[in-house]
């Protein structure tokens, strides 16, 4: 048996696909921008903040990268309504990749802390700045110039991570192939083209977070 | 109706961890075959082999691994060849493994001093020659903790073969959970078989993250 690809039996759903894609990239942006301003926190707890902080931040940040994402996802989504807490999907799916995004950068915007010099930051306590005005102006500065680069390829990852959460049937891209795939039974095209699509919005977000980071994070 | 006890379903998911563990071993010593035999070939400075094999990466490393893992189920079974559960994940971990791994040990490859390859190629050394008995000794010791790092990517990576079906930890999570419906309890545990197979491996990969920095 000889199967013939037939790319055009995706063309009456496009739409579908278009909206995924706007859903994913507006839940990536969102929980990027949530999830930095999370692990930035994070990260001045645990090297700034009382031991007690330090230590729970650190154990957030284990127990999010020792477990998988869709082990969380599931936990939010299925686990909390136990709890009484009960979340929409597209709620969860939010909630989760902030989770996810938050412990990551904690660790790598850590590691940009640490690589500031002690000297920077007595020279700031010295001119009288207040301890906020040195972490903002002098440490979280220089550690976002350093650590850039690591941020982002964390942010793509979050971004490809993302089509786990059609599982619970958030509406984004992965969803909407699988639902269109159960219309036209044609599975390989339609993940195929899914599949380019994720690969071209994986270069295009590192091609705008290169401009975002020439443009705002460069110290000169 | 029967009653579940906790020991019950501590007992099924650690049954299912064998197979997360075998799964990521599969996709580990696999990925790593298939990834040496890429970096030979992404390091050959041959124009018509590192092409291909840059493209290889870029899909693998810039596309979802559930994606990946949709095209070798769903997607080959429609040319009439029949794919299990098991093929498609080992197949698709292997190959999603095999990127990265190529791209990690790339970096260790040239971070190799570039006087090792003249002085290599000055003997008479070809190019096989001299990644095999000059270059990959030394990028090798760089390589062992990234390498057990991404270890413990590949094994979270598994849990996506439970989306086609493959009965392994996660996908055992789900199943007790709908025979149980105690979620709380049920993905809680998953979590934490998670945490037990991977943070010894995170521990030990920057323990000889630090011993490589003090050997500098």
């Amino acid at each position: 048996m000889t199967y013939k690809l037939e790319f055009s039996a995706l063309l009456p759903y496009w739409e579908d696909l278009a909206a995924g894609l706007w859903f994913t990239i507006v839940l990536t942006v969102l929980s990027t921008v949530v999830g930095i301003a999370v692990g930035t926190l994070g990260a001045s707890a645990r090297t700034f903040g009382p031991k007690w902080l330090a230590g729970l931040v650190r154990v957030y940040v284990e127990l999010i990268r020792n477990t998988p994402f869709i082990v969380q996802l599931f936990f939010i989504f299925f686990g909390l309504p136990a709890l009484g807490l009960k979340l929409s999907e597209t709620t969860a799916a939010f909630l989760a990749m902030v989770i996810n995004l938050g412990a990551y950068s904690t660790e790598i915007i850590r590691a940009g802390i640490e690589a500031v010099p002690k000297g920077h930051i007595e020279a700031g306590v010295s001119l009288a700045m207040s301890r906020l005005e040195v972490l903002r102006h002098i440490v979280l500065r220089q550690a976002f110039a350093k650590i850039y680069p690591a941020l982002s390829s964390q942010i793509i990852i979050v971004m490809l991570g993302s089509a786990v959460v059609s599982q619970i049937s958030a509406p984004d891209l992965t969803y909407a192939a699988n639902f269109i795939q159960s219309r036209n039974f044609r599975a390989f095209e339609v993940y195929l083209v899914v599949a380019l699509i994720y690969l071209v919005l994986a270069i295009v977000l590192r091609y705008v977070l290169r401009v975002i980071g020439d443009r705002f994070v460069k110290v000169g | 109706m029967s009653d579940f006890s906790l020991w019950i379903i501590v007992k099924n998911l650690l049954w299912a961890t064998q197979w997360t563990i075998l799964l990521s071993l599969i996709a580990f010593v696999g990925g790593g075959i298939v990834g040496l035999v890429l970096l030979f070939l992404r390091t050959s400075q041959v124009k018509w082999l590192e092409v291909p094999t840059k493209l290889y990466i870029e899909f693998f490393q810039g596309t979802p691994l559930l994606m990946q893992l949709f095209l070798f189920f769903f997607g080959v079974a429609l040319f009439g060849i029949e794919v299990s559960p098991w093929m498609a994940a080992g197949l698709a971990l292997t190959l999603w493994t095999s990127a990265f791994l190529t791209e990690i040990w790339r970096g260790c490859v040239e971070a190799i001093p570039k006087g090792q390859w003249e002085a290599s190629a000055s003997v008479a050394m070809n190019y096989v020659e001299q990644m095999r008995y000059v270059i990959l000794p030394q990028a090798m010791r760089i390589a062992i903790a990234p390498t057990v790092g991404f270890s413990v990517q590949v094994i979270k990576g598994t849990a996506l073969a439970s989306i086609i079906g493959f009965v392994e930890l996660t996908k055992a999570g789900t199943m007790i959970n709908n025979a149980t419906f105690r979620p709380f309890l049920v993905y809680a545990l998953v979590a934490l078989i998670y945490f037990c197979l991977c943070f010894p491996l995170s521990w030990y990969a920057k323990r000889l993250e630090g011993k490589l920095n003090v050997a500098r």
